[in-house]
């Protein structure tokens, strides 16, 4: 139990070399389930192994709690981690690899076996405690790795992409029980994934990273609803939003962005004072493929407006249909009622909920509207 | 197989089975034969080989208990100090950048013959202050220069002063000094090796055991060393048949003067210098009897990974 503290924090791996973490700045609250993720090479696992002791910090400073572990080493920074492909003790029985941490720790035999007992209770691996590793699958394994972190109760659990060795099944068990995990145990949680799906299923918070800087810092719905720039538009969320560049035209209530395409959209009143610096200005629009209807299945009560597009491909997913579409040229994709009638070759109305636009300036990437404050300071920190 | 003759893998063996027959089951088995006939292979003379062996009746000429007990030091000094000496600096170069050149300069003398390597050092060890490079460093530390191959003193000898006085065999100052030549040549072969058995372990496994609370010291001796323990085993057997196989390094060095024998070069005399083939042949099969129970160990083990892999 404790809150974690990234001030400043700089990692540079060689001299010439770009950072690979650059002005991380956060504050972990204690209990938090916290994800970082982003597209691989975007240091997010870096900035993980900053804080597990790993590696170590070119400028800034790292707390656990009210401690400086800048220069605290890995084995004294009562944490846990998780790797992605389990790095269990490929010597030792399962119940020696749980205990390890343990025994170093000098703690007395029978509440090693006890705890261990518990964990493994837990896990579903009580009777697999007398095996070696490599007489496991990958799930059980995952499981040994898990309950390796357990038994520690450390005060801050690190994880780092544990998931991405399982099969697809697998998976989806695994993080329905690593949540529930974090809610028996009350510990903080950092936790790097590159699957945004995992990142909104999972996390109390999630951090978008990209080249080494934080991009936003938010809730699931908030990344989802009000992603700040396109990167995290483009990246949360699956299948991903479609952007259009667009020209803004008109004026008062006529107010439209016109597609280069060549259809055109109505700008909903709420961000018509957004636009007014924009007027004949390019910007560009984004639209989620789920706000994107067939108009004979509209939902009730949006306000659509039609575009007519033709159908490339279809993929059929069970409750609801994935429908590529081209207008003008421009592919993109719509997730549309499965009773559609929609198929390749052939014409659809597409009804574009004109509420769910996201409008981005294509010179900054940023959002359209965002408080000036917070485009300022791109990572909104709750520290400061 | 269905359609296929009982006789066909023994046709691709043929080759095989020829080759080691001749030069390897022939020998053997004539070896073995001879160790039983007299000096000349005419007639047969029971265990007197052996028993010439163990009683040792011409210990100047050839002296077979000091050949014997040479033999075990070489088996333990050798061996222990070479996998030891390879352990640490393949945990030391693992660490520094320059590691592919430091490897490389260790390695080196393995490139160089056994014989070639045995001519630098007998010129590394000359008594001579302006030839040989021991005894120049020894006379810059101040003390006088030792005559590394002849001296059969006790091995602290040239490094503290001691009265003169022979230590218990085998313990010499030239017996170490011949084993830590073949130290410098061998180093090179377990760095390798271990070196590569280090690197297999992946790096998220000792840092799951740094996270999980483990120091250095602790990393080595409850990860690496079990984990390459496999590597060990090997590494070691490698050197021990060839510590038992020793012979040339010996042979051009001290040729088994000053008693430096060792059973590879006492088999030699035995049976090419002193024409005594019977003794000679004795020698070899207890060579081979060492050797044996090595390799089945080393044939075992390797089954046995196939088998848990």
């Amino acid at each position: 139990m404790a809150e974690v503290t990234y001030e400043h924090v700089t990692k540079r791996f060689a001299e010439d070399a770009p950072l690979a973490v650059d002005d991380f700045d956060l504050k972990v609250a204690d209990q938090e389930f916290l994800v970082l993720v982003g597209p691989s090479g975007c240091g997010k696992s870096t900035t993980l192994r900053l804080l597990a002791g790993l590696e170590e910090i070119t400028e800034g400073n790292i707390y656990i709690e009210d401690r400086l572990v800048n220069d605290v080493q890995a084995k004294d920074r009562d944490i846990a981690m998780v790797f992605q492909s389990y790095a269990l003790y490929p010597h030792m029985s399962v119940f020696d690899n749980m205990a390890f941490g343990l025994t170093l720790r000098k703690i007395p035999k029978d509440e090693i076996r006890q705890r261990v007992n518990e964990a493994a209770e837990i896990l579903g691996i009580a009777e697999l405690l007398k095996r070696k590793p490599r007489a496991l699958s990958g799930g059980q394994r995952q499981r040994v790795a898990l309950g390796r972190a357990i038994v520690r109760k450390p005060s801050v659990f690190l994880f780092d992409e544990p998931l991405s060795n399982l099969d697809a099944k697998l998976r989806v068990q695994t993080r329905a029980e690593i949540i529930k995990l974090h809610q028996s145990l009350g510990t903080t949680f950092v936790y790097v994934t590159h699957d945004q799906t995992e990142a909104m299923t999972m996390a109390t918070r999630i951090v978008v990273m990209d080249r080494g800087r934080i991009q936003q810092v938010g809730s699931p719905q908030e990344l989802y609803e009000r992603p700040q720039n396109m990167f995290v538009a483009g990246f949360i969320g699956s299948p991903a939003m479609n952007f259009f560049d667009v020209v803004v035209e008109g004026d008062g209530d006529d107010l439209q962005l016109r597609a280069v395409e060549g259809f055109a959209v109505p700008v909903p009143p709420e961000k018509r004072a957004e636009l007014a610096t924009y007027k004949r200005r390019k910007v560009v629009m984004g639209i989620r493929p789920e706000n994107i209807h067939d108009n004979d299945f509209q939902p009730p009560n949006i306000r659509a407006s039609l575009v007519d597009a033709q159908v490339d491909v279809t993929e059929m997913m069970g409750n609801e249909v994935n429908v590529y579409l081209l207008v003008g040229g421009h592919a993109f994709l719509a997730r549309v009622d499965s009773r559609t009638t929609a198929r390749p070759g052939q014409n659809i109305r597409a009804a574009f909920d004109i509420d769910r636009l996201h409008l981005f300036d294509p010179d900054t990437e940023q959002m359209i509207g965002l408080p000036a404050e917070v485009r300022a300071s791109a990572p909104p920190a709750e520290s400061s | 197989m269905i359609g296929r003759a009982w006789w066909i893998p023994w046709l691709w063996l043929a080759p095989t089975l020829a080759l080691l027959g001749v030069f390897l089951v022939y020998p053997s088995v004539d070896t073995v034969r001879r160790s039983f006939l007299d000096e000349r292979s005419r007639e047969f003379v029971g265990f007197d080989n052996y028993q010439t062996i163990i009683d040792n009746p011409n210990s100047l000429a050839a002296d077979t208990h000091a050949a014997l007990l040479n033999n075990m030091l070489w088996l333990t000094v050798f061996t222990a100090v070479c996998v030891g000496l390879g352990l640490i600096m393949a945990v030391m170069t693992a660490r520094v950048r320059y590691e592919a050149a430091a490897k490389a300069a260790i390695f080196v003398p393995m490139a160089i013959s056994f014989v070639a390597v045995a001519v630098i050092w007998r010129f590394m060890y000359e008594v001579d202050p302006d030839v040989g490079t021991v005894n120049a460093i020894f006379s810059e530390l101040g003390k006088d220069p030792v005559a590394w191959l002849n001296n059969t003193q006790s091995p602290q000898r040239p490094f503290v002063d001691l009265p003169p006085a022979d230590s218990p065999a085998p313990f010499q100052v030239n017996n170490f000094a011949l084993i830590a030549v073949g130290v410098w040549n061998w180093t090179g072969f377990t760095l390798v090796i271990l070196s590569a058995g280090l690197k297999s372990i992946p790096d998220d496994v000792m840092e799951a055991a740094r996270v999980d609370g483990a120091g250095e010291w602790q990393i080595f001796r409850r990860i690496i060393l079990p984990i390459m323990s496999p590597t060990i085993v090997v590494v070691t057997t490698t050197l021990v048949i060839q510590t038992l196989k020793t012979f040339d390094l010996v042979f051009v060095m001290t040729n088994g003067r000053f008693k430096t024998d060792v059973v590879a070069t006492l088999f030699y005399k035995e049976a090419f210098v002193f024409r005594d083939f019977g003794v000679g042949a004795a020698l070899a099969v207890v060579l081979l009897l060492f050797v044996v129970p090595i390799m089945v160990l080393t044939i075992r083990r390797f089954q046995f990974q196939e088998e848990i892999r």
